[in-house]
């Protein structure tokens, strides 16, 4: 019954936050001139004209909550306005260059999250050891790098210096062509996943060799904030009672650390996994942006760069959401996994 | 001689007063110094403000009135390598690099230091004030909080940037627009804790007026996390300011901005085949500056984190 009550009130806040987010998005849009506002719905040179028309005709100098009804009645028919960067209806392009995107992430995210917490662990496990240094300064040099020039600098050797070793892009033309062709079936249109579904291993190679650098681009920059999380998790876990008594009771270092120590210090990394997305987001700008990917983060940087209104809130509005439902699955889990919480 | 005598005592007094300050400074320093990382920190930033500070002798600018626009040395496309007369070389459009970087410098120390400043000052009120009246306040200013944070920064960012124009100002507009909330939980939330201890009830009951209770009692008890955080922050702030620079929406072009330094060598990654790194240096140099600077303030931040949290120093 608690746990009911618990999940509902959730739920009421979601729709709360949720509420703010498009006040905050509205709030954004009518920063634009209605001018530039009436440009979104210009298709023809010849309408420039009649600029005034447009603008008593959509209500864009109407009473300020007019014009928020009328935007969220178009945004509940799913009517995102018209993108003119990606050439199609901006909800329509969401769902176009989700693929790409969903790729890098289904890639990158597993990867940051073990490579942060493993290194995390052996960093609290040897503290003041060589080996935590070493973690612990590569992990600072990793936070500071501005992503947008790693990736760059790593374009630039694997690239440049070893003949087109590693490219950027998500296909090689070959591989493109045939992806593109009748032959080539799409379930899910991420790369990889259909060349496997479609039993092409050439093409999953291709595809993967086009997602090296971006994957590491993002690991590294990213993980240091996992790592630091586990590490300061672990710390304080290890130097707890219950550890203490299973060493008394005899219990192998090995399982003290693995079965006891890492799976409660894992806690505070679910919690903070909703910035991580925050903080992924980001990251998928950039690297889209620098390996021209054709995903949401490198449509996103051109919508903003040739001031595309509709693509700029769907952005924001896409993110917000994002980041409100994984805030709700993280306190879900939180009921599961921590008995404390459920006993509250 | 008796007021001589009375202000020796009252010297002594005072010197009794600050003794357990002075020790901790020393404590502080000593922990400074006992850590090669806080050092090799500060010592970064250190040399950033020097150069920040010498620039004009560093680079003389070839227009007084406007230095931070980079000079140009031609107007070919091709970068050059670095020679005797460019020690960096050129970058695309003939933008002398060494120039770039050195005003460069007092750019990102401008963006750090105001959106962090400001950032920092909206958030200690705005988030005093909720923390310690409660109520309505606190419900209000919570929830445009969570409102905020629940949208990437560079995003956000992103969405200002292009509603109020594409220009360096506004980078810095929309980057203390979207970074006041963090700071102004983590306020909250400490005086939160603070207000509930003995003295600030002592101090009540004395009748000091809750601005006063504000500002003498609960922020220097609650403040230190924040000078941690935003010590971390003015790197932070750096880079996400240079990523809206490198995709083309912060300073105008050819602005001494280390993130538009880069942008511009973005069409040059590859060299010609016989040498494929020829153009190494336009991306190398001012990356270079970027990471050292916000290293710098990382590995600052940290040192403090280690000195000023009560909890962790004596160990």
């Amino acid at each position: 019954m608690e746990m009911r009550a618990y999940i509902i009130r959730r739920l009421l806040l979601l729709f709360i936050v949720l509420f703010g987010v498009s006040i905050l998005v509205f709030g954004i849009l009518s920063l634009f001139s209605p001018e530039q506002r009436a440009s979104v719905f210009i298709t023809d040179v010849k309408q420039l004209r009649d600029i005034q028309g447009i603008i008593k005709k959509y209500g864009l100098d109407a009473p300020i909550q007019v014009q928020y009804y009328n935007w969220m009645k178009a945004l509940f028919r799913g009517d995102l306005g018209w993108s003119k960067t990606a050439q199609r209806p901006a909800l329509e392009a969401l769902f176009h260059f989700l693929p790409n995107t969903l790729e890098l992430a289904l890639f990158s995210a597993p990867l940051i999250v073990l490579v942060g917490i493993w290194l995390g662990s052996v960093s609290a496990v040897h503290q003041d050891k060589v080996i935590d240094h070493t973690t612990r300064t590569l992990a600072i040099i990793g936070w500071s790098l501005p992503t947008f020039w790693f990736g760059l600098m790593l374009l630039m050797i694997f690239y440049g210096y070893f003949r087109g070793f590693l490219p950027p892009e998500t296909l090689s033309m070959k591989a493109s062509l045939y992806v593109k062709s009748a032959e080539f079936a799409r379930y899910t249109r991420i790369n990889t996943i259909d060349a496997l579904l479609n039993g092409q291993l050439w093409i999953f190679l291709d595809a993967l060799r086009h997602l090296i650098l971006p994957v590491i681009t993002l690991t590294v920059v990213q993980c240091a904030l996992v790592m630091r999380i586990m590490r300061s998790s672990m710390l304080e876990v290890l130097g707890r009672g219950y550890i203490t008594t299973a060493r008394a009771k005899g219990a192998d270092e090995n399982r003290v650390v693995k079965k006891h120590a890492r799976r409660n210090a894992l806690i505070p990394v679910i919690t903070v996994s909703g910035w991580l997305v925050a903080s992924l987001v980001h990251g998928v700008v950039i690297t889209e942006t620098i390996f021209s990917r054709k995903g949401l983060g490198w449509w996103w940087a051109r919508a903003a760069i040739q001031l595309d209104i509709p693509a700029v809130l769907c952005a924001v509005l896409f993110n917000g959401v994002l980041f409100v439902v994984t805030n709700l699955v993280v306190d879900l889990l939180y009921v599961y996994i921590d008995p404390r919480v459920r006993l509250r | 001689m008796k007021t001589l005598k009375s202000k020796l005592a009252s010297w002594d007094e005072l010197k009794k007063s600050l003794k357990p300050r002075v020790e901790e400074l020393k404590f502080s320093l000593h922990r400074i110094k006992r850590s090669p990382l806080s050092l090799v920190g500060l010592s970064l930033i250190l040399l950033f403000a020097a150069v920040a500070i010498l620039a004009p002798q560093l680079a003389p600018p070839k227009h007084p009135y406007e230095p931070y626009n980079i000079p140009r040395y031609g107007y070919s496309a091709e970068p050059r390598p670095p020679s005797a007369e460019h020690i960096f070389g050129t970058t695309e459009g003939q933008y002398d690099v060494y120039y770039g970087v050195i005003w460069g410098t007092r750019t990102a120390f401008r963006i750090g230091f105001m959106v962090v400043g400001a950032t920092f000052l909206i958030g200690l009120v705005l988030g005093s004030i909720a923390g310690y009246y409660g109520g309505l306040f606190d419900e209000v200013i919570m929830r445009v909080v969570d409102i905020f944070m629940s949208i990437p920064t560079l995003i956000l960012a992103m969405a200002l940037v292009t509603a109020l124009g594409h220009s360096l100002d506004n980078v810095m507009k929309a980057l203390i627009i979207v970074g006041w909330p963090i700071y102004a939980r983590l306020i909250r939330g400490d005086i939160l804790r603070v207000r509930e201890e003995d003295y600030v009830s002592a101090a009540r009951a004395v009748g000091c007026s809750s601005p006063l209770i504000i500002i003498k009692h609960v922020l220097p008890n609650s403040i230190y996390p924040m000078v941690i955080m935003a010590s971390l922050d003015v790197g932070a702030v750096v880079l996400v300011a240079a990523a809206l620079s490198f995709l083309g929406l912060g300073a105008p072009v050819g602005y001494a901005d280390w993130g538009q330094m880069v942008s511009f060598a973005r069409n040059w990654i590859v060299g010609p085949p016989q040498s494929p790194l020829a153009y190494w240096h336009t991306i190398t140099i001012p990356g270079l500056f970027m990471l050292f600077f916000v290293l710098g303030w990382n590995l600052l931040g940290d040192a403090f984190r280690d000195i000023l949290d009560p909890r962790l120093r004596r160990r």
